[in-house]
């Protein structure tokens, strides 16, 4: 952004992107550059930049305190909650780690997070490109199947779906879980891809049909990889939403070795109270988060644009 | 063309759609039946009973309780996170220092859009579990901090007080979802022409006209459904997580943070009563399709093209 002084109608080259960080002087200083008056404009300036610092703070503390909490000793937190840890203490890490089975959530989690995502994207993709793609009676009825699973509280299913699970001997599997987080990931999924299949053009696939392809080859070999770009974001949002999930296991899965890690925490959280290890259970939370939110910086921008393209369509 | 086109079809919905047959939609026909029975989901014999269930729900307290707090729910948490996360994205996007009628945002906003997306990455049960300790009146975060900074006599029983657990376990909430509509209406906000806002601007609009006149009426239709979105995780698992995890009992004390999603989780698996849960859980469909169904109808306003 520009910094030196141009008359009223400026040249629009410092408008384009509106995220861009703006080098200028801070506008709390000098608030009578606006075009009306100052000193109201000051006013505001402080007052709405210090919410959003405020609220920059709120975000940020609890996430750095449980960081730092985790290294502290069990008196140490006890006492002086805000104090910072004397030494680097990994002790408690270690703790989670093997003795409150932080290890075994955590595979526990890769193997249903895996095998669900894979199913979802294949799944959902065949449904999709079938609904995008295909005229044939019942295809509207089915889309709206589908979609219906969007909005109704999935705590009204679950009671009957227990005692389904019980009956097919799922309960309590990791296989189970994994059926049911593909299932219960369709909506969306399929919601959203059907969307992004009616987009792609119809050419490239008509090509490979007339050139003898089958269907299904034309599907996998051509409509999948154009389809990338969907498949990405559609993907980051089940990842985030199965890897975060709590209700569907807490219902489906009590016993103790197939636990997922937002149960296991929650687990951890009741047990390392009674022995007073606050170490213990700030170390198995931390590491619980940090994976994720390393990546979220990471992938920020596909994490940001998985996640919002579905409310914006 | 058309050889196979049918066998290709049925070959490639049976497996999806037959999965989310038997484990989403099987259910839900299923729940609603077993709501006029007395299965108790510990024997597999049950008999009609015809609307007894619906009868013992409206004269159930806790019911009541429950369906009181989800409805201040759906009321509250849209309207403040929403308002919140307009704000906060109007800033960010637009509210930035105007001079020479040129629009930006304000200073480190590309921080603030990635530090306030935190909270959306981490497991609600991560979240609830790092409020339940930073709530903890003896050696929270937040009453440390009040101590700290000379508040001593103010030292409030978070959780254990009827009057605060729900509206701690509203903050929560609101704490995990705003960030996520903050760069969602960000999205948003790019998307709206410059040329508009600098119209604005050298009519001599200033911050709160451009924002009700131009930003607003722009981004009605993501409004709207992030509306939407925000009522059905109040009514859902989100609120079911926090006051599971969070609250003493759950839901207490004294119900005073029971929600519907809840109940339906405690008489089913907890009081072995399959058949009553269900009836409250139609319950908690009826409300949530009113909610969207009312939103969709206020909300319909003449669609703004740009």
């Amino acid at each position: 952004m520009k910094t030196t002084e141009t008359p009223p109608p400026a040249p629009l080259d410092g408008a384009r992107g509106p995220a861009k960080i703006d080098s200028g002087p801070r506008p709390t200083g000098r608030g009578r550059e606006g075009d009306k008056g100052g000193g109201e404009g000051t006013v505001l300036n402080v007052f709405s930049h210090g919410v959003l610092v405020i609220w920059a703070i709120m975000v940020v503390l609890p996430l750095l305190w449980a960081v730092m909490t985790s290294f502290k000793t069990d008196e140490a937190i006890l006492s002086s909650p805000w104090s910072l840890p004397d030494s680097l203490n990994f002790e408690a890490w270690g703790r989670a780690w093997s003795q409150a089975h932080m290890s075994e959530y955590f595979l526990n989690t890769i193997i249903v997070v895996g095998g669900s995502l894979i199913g979802t994207l294949v799944l959902g993709s065949m449904a999709a490109y079938v609904l995008a793609r295909f005229e044939f009676p019942g295809n509207r009825f089915v889309y709206y199947l589908f979609l219906g699973g969007n909005s109704f509280p999935i705590m009204l299913a679950l009671v009957p779906l227990f005692y389904v699970m019980n009956n097919l001997s799922l309960l309590n599997t990791l296989h189970g879980l994994i059926l049911v987080y593909i299932a219960y990931s369709l909506p969306f999924t399929v919601f959203f891809l059907t969307a992004f299949f009616r987009t792609l053009p119809s050419s490239v696939a008509e090509a490979a049909l007339i050139d003898g392809a089958s269907h299904a080859r034309t599907f996998f070999q051509v409509m999948l990889p154009m389809a990338r770009p969907g498949l990405i974001s559609v993907g980051i949002f089940n990842f985030l939403g199965q890897w975060n999930q709590y209700m569907l296991p807490t219902v489906l899965n009590t016993e103790p070795d197939v636990k997922v890690l937002s149960q296991g925490l929650v687990e951890l959280a009741t047990s390392q109270g009674y022995k007073g290890d606050w170490s213990g259970l700030f170390a198995g939370l931390v590491m619980a988060m940090l994976p994720v939110l390393g990546a979220y910086i990471v992938f920020q921008r596909q994490v940001v644009s998985g996640l919002t393209a579905g409310a914006l369509k | 063309m058309q050889h196979g086109k049918y066998r290709f079809i049925a070959g490639f919905l049976v497996l999806p759609l037959g999965l989310y047959v038997l484990f989403v939609v099987w259910p839900f026909i299923q729940s609603i039946y077993y709501s006029f029975t007395d299965w108790t989901g510990l024997s597999p014999d049950f008999r009609m009973i015809g609307v007894d269930n619906y009868t013992r729900m409206l004269d159930d307290a806790v019911f009541w309780k429950s369906l009181q707090h989800s409805l201040l729910l759906v009321l509250v948490l849209p309207l403040v996170t929403l308002g919140l996360a307009l704000f906060f994205a109007f800033m960010i996007n637009v509210g930035g220092r105007r001079r020479n009628a040129v629009v930006a945002g304000v200073r480190g906003s590309a921080f603030y859009k990635i530090a306030y997306f935190f909270p959306q990455v981490l497991s609600i049960a991560i979240v609830a579990l790092l409020f339940q300790f930073a709530f903890n009146p003896d050696d929270g975060l937040i009453n440390a901090t009040l101590e700290a900074v000379g508040l001593d006599s103010v030292q409030p029983d978070w959780l254990g007080d009827p009057g605060l657990a729900l509206p701690v376990v509203m903050m929560v909430l609101i704490w995990s979802t705003v960030g996520f509509f903050v760069v969602l209406f960000s999205a948003g906000m790019a998307s709206i022409p410059k040329e508009i806002y600098e119209a604005a601007l050298l009519d001599g609009a200033g911050r709160a006209t451009t924002f009700f006149r131009v930003t607003l009426p722009l981004l009605w239709d993501t409004v709207q459904s992030g509306w939407v979105y925000m009522g059905i995780l109040a009514l859902g698992a989100e609120s079911f997580a926090v006051v599971q995890i969070m609250t003493v009992g759950p839901g207490g004390p004294d119900y005073s943070t029971t929600v519907l999603p809840l109940y339906v989780y405690q008489a089913a698996f907890r009081d072995g009563q399959a058949a009553y849960a269900t009836t409250i859980g139609v319950a908690l469909l009826v409300v949530t399709l009113a909610f969207a169904a009312i939103v969709m109808r206020l909300g319909r306003r003449e669609r703004l093209e740009f």
